[in-house]
C-alpha cells in the first residue's frame, strides 16, 4: 500500500515542471519511505531517512532553487528512446527478481551468513542491545570510518565550490535586511523549540546504544536545530554565536577523533579499531570505544551539515546584495 | 503466493525505472538530481526488503522477543543515506556553479554554449577573428 503511494509520488515528480513542487514532492516521498522503513523493522534507517531525506535534503534543494530558475524548460528530446531503454532494463530486472527468495522468508541466503552471529553473540561480545549500533560501530567500524571520511570530503568539496570571500561577505552583510524580523510567532516558537531540539539530538547521540539512534541521526538533528535558528534570526547573528571557522574545524575533528580511537587501540596492543583493549574488561572497552567513535561521527556530520547550509546561504546573500 | 512474495521487489524495480527515466529523459539538472535520489532510495528499499523476516521485530535485543530482522542491511543503508545526502549536496553546489558560469541549468543550453565556445577557439587558431554568424542562427 505504502509502496504504491511511493510509486505514485515518484510518477507525479516526473510530470511536474515546477521545480519547487518537485522538491516538495520529493520531501513527501522521503517521509513516505521513512514510514515504510519503519514498517520493515528498520527503525534506525527510518530515523535517518526522516531527518536526512525529508529534512536536510529538502532544505538544500530549496537553498539551491533560490539561486537557479524555478521552472523547468520543455524538453526538446522525444522521450520514446529513453522510455524504450527504461522498459528493456525493467523487463530484465523483473526477470531477475523471479529467482529472488520471497519477501519475509527466514531461510533466505541473506539471513544465513553473518547475521545470526551478530544477533546471537553481539550481546556477549559488545554488550549493546541495539545490534545495529554494535555492527555499525564495532564489527563494521572500518566501513563507517570510510563513510565519515566521504561525508567530510563532500563537505570540503562544497566549501571549495561555494567559497565567498571575507570582503564580499562584509560588504553584502551591510545590505541584508532582517528577513524574518516581523515573524514574531515563528521566532518565539523557534526559540522555545531550539533547546528541545538540541537536547533531543544529544539524547539520540548517547542513547543510540540502547534504542534507535546514533551519531549520524544525532548530527543531522543537531544541525537542523542550528539551521532553524539561522533561518529565523539571520546569518550574522548565528555566526556571532557559532564561528564558521570553529564549525569547519569541527568537521575535521570528528574524523580525527574516530581515527584517533583506532590508533589508541593499536598503541594499547590491539588491532586498529579493536576496542577490547581500551579497558580492563573487553565489554567495557567496547562501550567506551563505541561512545567515542559515535561522538566523532556525530560531530563530523553535524558540522558538515551546518557548513553546507552556511555556504549555500552565503552564496544567495552574495548574489542578492552584492551589486 | 508468488505475486505477493515478489511484490516488494517489483515496486523497487518500478521506482528505480522512474528514477532512471528522470535522469536520462529530463534536461533540467535539478530534476536529474531528484531522479538520482529516487533511484538511490529504490536501492535502499531493495536492501531493507531483503533484511525483513516475517513475524520478526526490529533488531534491538530484548528478552520478550525471539526473532529479529537482519541488522546488516540496516547498517549498510543507514550510512548510505548520509553519504547520499553529502554527495547530493556536492551535486547541488556544482549545479549552482554551472548556473553562474552558463546562466542556465538545462543540459541542452549548456551543450550549445560549449559547442559554440569550441568552434570559436578553433576559428581563432586558424586566424579568423569572429565566429560565423550562420552558426548563431542555427542554434536559435
Amino acid at each position: 500500500m505504502l509502496l504504491s503511494f511511493l510509486a505514485l509520488t515518484a510518477i507525479a515528480i516526473t510530470r511536474m515542471g515546477d521545480l519547487f513542487a518537485v522538491v516538495m514532492l520529493s520531501g513527501i516521498y522521503s517521509l513516505l519511505s521513512a514510514s515504510l522503513f519503519l514498517d520493515l523493522d528498520a527503525v534506525d534507517v527510518a530515523f535517518t531517512e526522516a531527518s536526512v531525506g525529508a529534512g536536510i535534503s529538502t532544505l538544500l534543494f530549496l537553498a539551491t532553487l533560490k539561486l537557479v530558475p524555478r521552472y523547468e524548460k520543455k524538453s526538446r528530446y522525444k522521450p520514446a528512446l529513453a522510455l524504450g531503454v527504461v522498459i528493456v532494463t525493467g523487463a530484465l530486472l523483473i526477470y531477475g527478481t523471479l529467482d529472488m527468495p520471497h519477501f519475509g522468508d527466514a531461510d533466505a541466503p541473506v539471513h544465513q551468513h553473518v547475521a545470526p552471529r551478530y544477533l546471537n553473540d553481539s550481546i556477549n561480545e559488545v554488550g549493546l542491545p541495539n545490534v545495529v549500533t554494535s555492527v555499525l560501530a564495532s564489527y563494521r567500524g572500518y566501513d563507517t570510518l570510510g563513510e565519515v571520511v566521504v561525508v567530510f570530503a563532500a563537505g570540503i568539496g562544497v566549501m571549495s565550490l561555494l567559497m565567498v570571500s571575507q570582503r564580499t561577505k562584509a560588504r553584502a552583510l551591510t545590505k541584508v535586511p532582517a528577513d524574518m524580523q516581523h515573524q514574531i510567532i515563528l521566532r518565539i516558537v523557534a526559540k522555545m523549540m531550539l533547546p528541545l531540539i538540541l537536547i533531543f539530538a544529544l539524547y539520540v547521540q548517547f542513547h543510540g546504544d540502547y534504542g534507535p539512534g546514533g551519531g549520524f541521526q544525532a548530527g543531522v538533528i543537531f544541525a537542523a536545530g542550528i539551521i532553524l535558528y539561522t533561518m529565523l534570526f539571520g546569518l550574522s547573528l548565528t555566526q556571532s554565536v557559532i564561528k564558521p571557522v570553529f564549525v569547519e574545524m569541527l568537521t575535521a575533528f570528528g574524523v580525527l577523533l574516530y581515527s584517533g580511537v583506532g590508533i589508541v587501540c593499536m598503541i594499547l596492543g590491539g588491532n586498529y579499531l579493536d576496542y577490547d583493549v581500551l579497558s580492563h574488561d573487553p565489554v567495557h572497552g567496547q562501550h567506551l570505544g563505541i561512545l567515542l567513535i559515535e561522538l566523532g561521527v556525530g560531530i563530523t556530520v553535524a558540522a558538515v551539515m551546518i557548513t553546507l547550509f552556511f555556504k549555500f546561504t552565503w552564496r544567495t546573500v552574495k548574489h542578492k546584495y552584492n551589486q | 503466493m508468488n505475486i505477493i512474495g515478489l511484490y516488494n521487489y517489483w515496486i523497487v524495480v518500478v521506482l528505480m525505472l522512474i528514477g532512471f527515466y528522470i535522469v536520462i529523459a529530463h534536461e533540467n539538472l535539478i530534476k536529474k538530481l531528484v531522479g538520482l535520489t529516487i533511484f538511490q532510495t529504490s536501492v535502499f528499499f531493495l536492501y531493507i526488503s531483503m533484511g525483513k523476516v516475517a513475524g520478526a521485530t526490529a533488531p534491538i535485543l530484548d528478552e520478550n522477543y525471539q526473532i529479529y530482522s537482519n541488522p546488516l542491511p540496516h547498517v549498510l543503508i543507514l550510512t548510505a543515506i548520509v553519504v547520499g545526502i553529502a554527495t547530493t549536496a556536492l551535486g547541488l553546489a556544482l549545479v549552482v556553479r554551472i548556473y553562474e558560469a552558463y546562466g542556465s541549468i538545462e543540459e541542452n543550453d549548456i551543450q550549445v554554449q560549449d559547442t559554440h565556445d569550441r568552434l570559436e577557439c578553433q576559428l581563432e587558431a586558424y586566424g579568423r577573428q569572429k565566429p560565423p554568424t550562420l552558426f548563431d542562427q542555427e542554434t536559435n
